[in-house]
């Protein structure tokens, strides 16, 4: 039986989601997909009539931990997920970011991860979901089950359906499942903390660091007011804890010209890059905009210097490759933020903004005409009468 | 008798062949363009040498207004395009047919643009993928996949295929350390997927370009991830007296949370043929044989390998021989990487490349053994355990259509076990058309059906490499 949840219709297996689909197919309706709720503030706003939820596809199919993976439903709680893997001492390798700081409240699931690509600062060693997503199950515009990837590492029989859907926040389909390699807790870490360095120094101290053979797995900087008084750079280590302790000395000794002062271990480490995952440093003020610019770190300062005082805040993940970026919310702060970019090479991508600025202006970068009518047809192959998040990644599409 | 099918050409396109040639001959130079029987015959097949078609032109292109001029010519005139990178596929990913084109990227072999402080290289879809990493190793760092062929094989070939390699197991396949490509259409656009910023947003243009198998369109340039190289790395070799506990070594070692940068599986068989190619110093007399590299620092290496020999005694280890000198580990990796040149001089066979879940190794290793022993034949097993990436060598003899025969079918059932244990047809070699028709045991008909309709997103007429991958489909009498 399906059952109506708060309006949302919450199908509990793969084929009452279908059930749905299609009829909602031949009623001509249109869906918006949910889930936890807490990356719904994520994207253009929802223009679908009925809501889909994936909250009662709920719990883990498999964990192996030998085999490191994961099979999850696609309403499963990260919450939940991070229990089972903690008892093996396991992991998700790409840290995803939490977005309730940034968007408010919600339950993050295993359909918002995949739907928004969730990553966090382990991507510049252990790269984003996309990497690490090895299958999947979900249910297209026409009603029927599709899967693609499977349990195995290496698979490349045929089309990566998989990768295609990560990111696409449910434009493609309705995710019933996902399967994910794991990697193994770090049974130890070490943060450096360098103090008190400009931007073009910050940059130059972890772009040192991260073409190190020290294998960094986290390269942040902080500007002043973020905790503190000063701007704090941070270049983070993993692994067994000699080779930690080890590693974490060659940095210190690497980046000596750049006065590092301490190290972080355990706990105050963990936090640190929790703080650095969800964006905490730019959360307040709320009505300001959030964009996530992904650009070549050597022109990352560049990027600020031509944004000029639309720049509120910012700070910088991934050695600077990319710049988490607060301004006011309007249509003239987008455009200036587009028109930075444009002649450097990136991607800016709104986070966090009032629903009327993410209706008016592009939320990603706007493509090419003709990636544009790709995407179309892509929309299209998938789900071609437009049942699914329509508009939630480009107009009209 | 062969197995493979190809679908009988378009008599149309045969008997239009020298309009078509001289189509091409207005768009490239005279030495990018090879329309004589013996210039064509050297790109009638590639690594799966059994099956061959003569193309009906070679275009070797110079330039991206080249590719793209082809292109749109091809789409106007109904002719099909296969792509071609060196030619080493083991899938028969690059074989012509007689109604289509050759593309070969060969011509476009520069590399463009190195940035170390980014860490990427921006290269021609021709660079061969070894020649990323020599053009930085002096600098410290590398190009990650390192597949067997590497000396060889083309950045466009393994985007095309998602190519792996030994050194996967740390750092990913081919599409987990692609930043960008150059992609031209069917329609002749140049689309730029991707690039050196990370997390380009936007549908995963990379994810589904990477190992289409030039159905898609025509990579021209890749934009690759640099790595520094850690400070030292060891290869070590493991022997045991069973091929079970060998496999439930690796098992026990991915399972204790250890992750090292490669750890290959060669039996007997296969340590007997590369030992006695590439002298590295195998074990002779044991059943099975691990190598397992490990990186860092000198302490961390002797620490990590420590780990790694605990494990490996707990399950009977009898040989164990660390490396001594970077000319022992080159050894060492030249025999693995030789597998399967060095057993082509001992027999002909076809390379399966079936990937099962690690835990269900020691299963699949042995039902390897039945399906072929029930055939007659002789196999050898060199592979990617680590990420359960298995690589059975089944031997036979290429002038005995008997065994061929044979030869195939065993690898056919070996593929299907694979699948049935959780896995895939293949984990790094391509569909091609070796195991098209295997797709269906692996893919429902809703499954393939969503994979052609993407497809044909970017190629509705399925013009580019046609009659690979998917099933073929019957024609209508």
């Amino acid at each position: 039986m399906i059952v109506e949840q708060a309006a949302a219709l919450a199908p509990a297996d793969e084929d009452e989601a279908r059930a749905i689909v299609a009829e909602a197919r031949l009623g001509d309706e249109t869906l918006d997909i949910v889930g936890g709720g807490s990356r719904a503030g994520f994207g253009r706003p929802p223009e679908g009539r009925r809501r889909l939820s994936s909250a009662r596809l709920d719990g883990i199919v498999f964990h192996e931990p030998a085999e490191m993976t994961l099979r999850a439903r696609a309403g499963a709680p990260l919450s939940a997920i991070a229990v089972a893997l903690d008892a093996h001492n396991q992991m998700l390798p790409f840290e995803p970011i939490d977005h309730r700081a940034l968007l408010g409240g919600g339950e993050p699931t295993v359909g918002g991860l995949v739907a928004t690509n969730a990553s966090g600062p382990r991507r510049v060693s252990a790269g984003a979901a996309r990497d690490s997503l090895i299958g999947l199950r979900l249910v297209n515009g026409l009603g029927e089950a599709i899967m693609s990837g499977g349990r195995v590492t290496k698979n490349v029989a045929g089309l990566d359906l998989v990768k295609l859907n990560c990111g696409a926040l449910g434009t493609l389909g309705f995710l019933t499942e996902a399967t994910f390699k794991l990697l193994p807790k770090p049974e130890s870490e070490a943060t450096i903390v360098i103090r008190r360095l400009d931007d073009p120094r910050a940059i130059a101290a972890m772009t040192a660091a991260l073409g190190s053979p020290y294998g960094v797995s986290g390269a942040a900087a902080l500007t002043p007011g973020m905790g503190r008084e000063f701007s704090r750079t941070f270049l983070r280590v993993e692994g067994f804890a000699a080779s930690v302790d080890h590693r974490a000395e060659a940095l210190l000794k690497l980046l000596a010209e750049f006065g590092p002062e301490r190290v972080l271990c355990g706990e105050d480490s963990q936090r640190l890059w929790r703080g650095v995952r969800d964006v905490e440093f730019l959360a307040e003020p709320r009505v300001r905009a959030v964009w996530r610019v992904g650009v070549r770190a050597s022109r990352a300062v560049e990027f600020l210097a031509r944004l000029g005082p639309h720049a509120l805040a910012h700070l910088f993940d991934c050695g600077g490759g990319l710049v988490w970026l607060a301004t006011a919310p309007t249509p003239a702060d987008a455009a200036a933020v587009r028109a930075a970019l444009a002649p450097l090479g990136g991607h800016a991508t709104i986070v966090r903004a009032p629903q009327d600025l993410r209706a008016a202006v592009d939320v990603f970068q706007r493509q090419p005409a003709a990636l544009t009518a790709l995407t179309r047809r892509i929309k299209a192959a998938f789900d071609p009468d437009g049942v699914f998040n329509r508009g939630r990644m480009y107009a009209g599409i | 008798m062969s197995q493979i099918a190809f679908p009988s050409p378009d008599p149309t396109i045969l008997a239009r062949r020298d309009e078509i040639v001289a189509g091409l001959a207005a768009i490239l130079p005279p030495d990018g363009l090879i329309a004589d029987v013996a210039g064509r015959r050297a790109f009638e097949t590639d690594a799966l040498t059994a099956y061959r078609r003569l193309p009906l032109a070679v275009a070797l292109p110079c330039s991206i207004d080249e590719v793209a001029r082809i292109m749109r010519f091809c789409r106007d005139g109904g002719v099909n395009i296969v792509a071609r990178g060196a030619g080493t596929s083991l899938s028969g990913g690059a074989i012509p047919q007689e109604d289509a084109i050759v593309l070969g990227l060969s011509k476009m072999n520069r590399i463009l643009e190195i940035n170390l402080a980014d860490r990427y290289a921006r290269v021609e879809a021709g660079v061969t993928n070894l020649a990323i990493s020599e053009a930085v190793a002096a600098d410290g760092f590398f190009y990650a996949p390192d597949p067997s062929s590497q000396l060889a094989c083309t950045i466009g070939g393994n985007v095309g295929m998602n190519s792996g390699g030994a050194h996967c197991l740390k750092y990913g396949v081919t599409v987990n350390n692609l930043l960008g490509v150059r992609l031209v259409t069917l329609d002749g656009d140049v689309l730029d997927l991707g690039g050196p910023a990370p997390d380009a947003g936007g549908l995963d243009w990379l994810g589904v370009v990477c190992g289409s198998e030039g159905q898609l369109g025509i990579v021209v340039e890749a934009t690759v991830k640099l790595i520094r190289a850690a400070e030292g790395a060891r290869p070590t070799l493991f022997g045991f007296d069973s091929c079970a506990d060998a496999s439930r070594c690796v098992a026990a070692i991915v399972g204790a949370g250890i992750v090292p940068v490669a750890m290959e599986y060669m039996d007997k068989a296969a340590i007997a043929i590369c030992e006695n190619f590439a002298k590295a110093g195998y074990p002779l007399d044991v059943e099975a044989m691990l190598i397992v590299e490990v990186e860092g620092s000198e302490a961390e290496i002797a620490a990590e390998l420590a780990r790694i020999g605990a494990i490996a005694k707990a399950h009977g280890v009898r040989v164990t021989r660390e490396s001594m000198s970077a000319m022992e580990s080159a050894q060492i990796w030249k025999g693995r990487k030789s597998a399967f040149g060095a057993t082509g001089r001992v027999a002909d066979y076809i390379c399966m490349d079936g990937t099962v879940p690690t835990g269900r190794l020691p299963e699949a290793l042995e039902r390897v053994g039945e399906i072929c022993a029930a055939y007659g034949l002789r196999v050898a097993n060199v592979f990617h355990a680590g990420d359960g990436n298995m690589h059975p060598l089944i031997l036979y003899d290429v002038n005995d259509p008997d065994q061929q025969q044979k030869a195939e079918e065993a690898g056919m059932e070996v593929l299907k076990m694979s699948v049935a244990l959780g896995g895939s047809l293949t984990g790094e070699h391509g569909v091609g058309i070796e195991k098209r028709d295997l797709m269906t045991c692996q893919y429902s008909d809703a499954d393939l059906a969503q994979q052609k309709r993407v497809r044909a997103a970017f190629d509705p007429q399925a013009q580019l490499n046609p009659a690979k991958v998917f099933p073929l489909e019957r024609r209508p009498a």
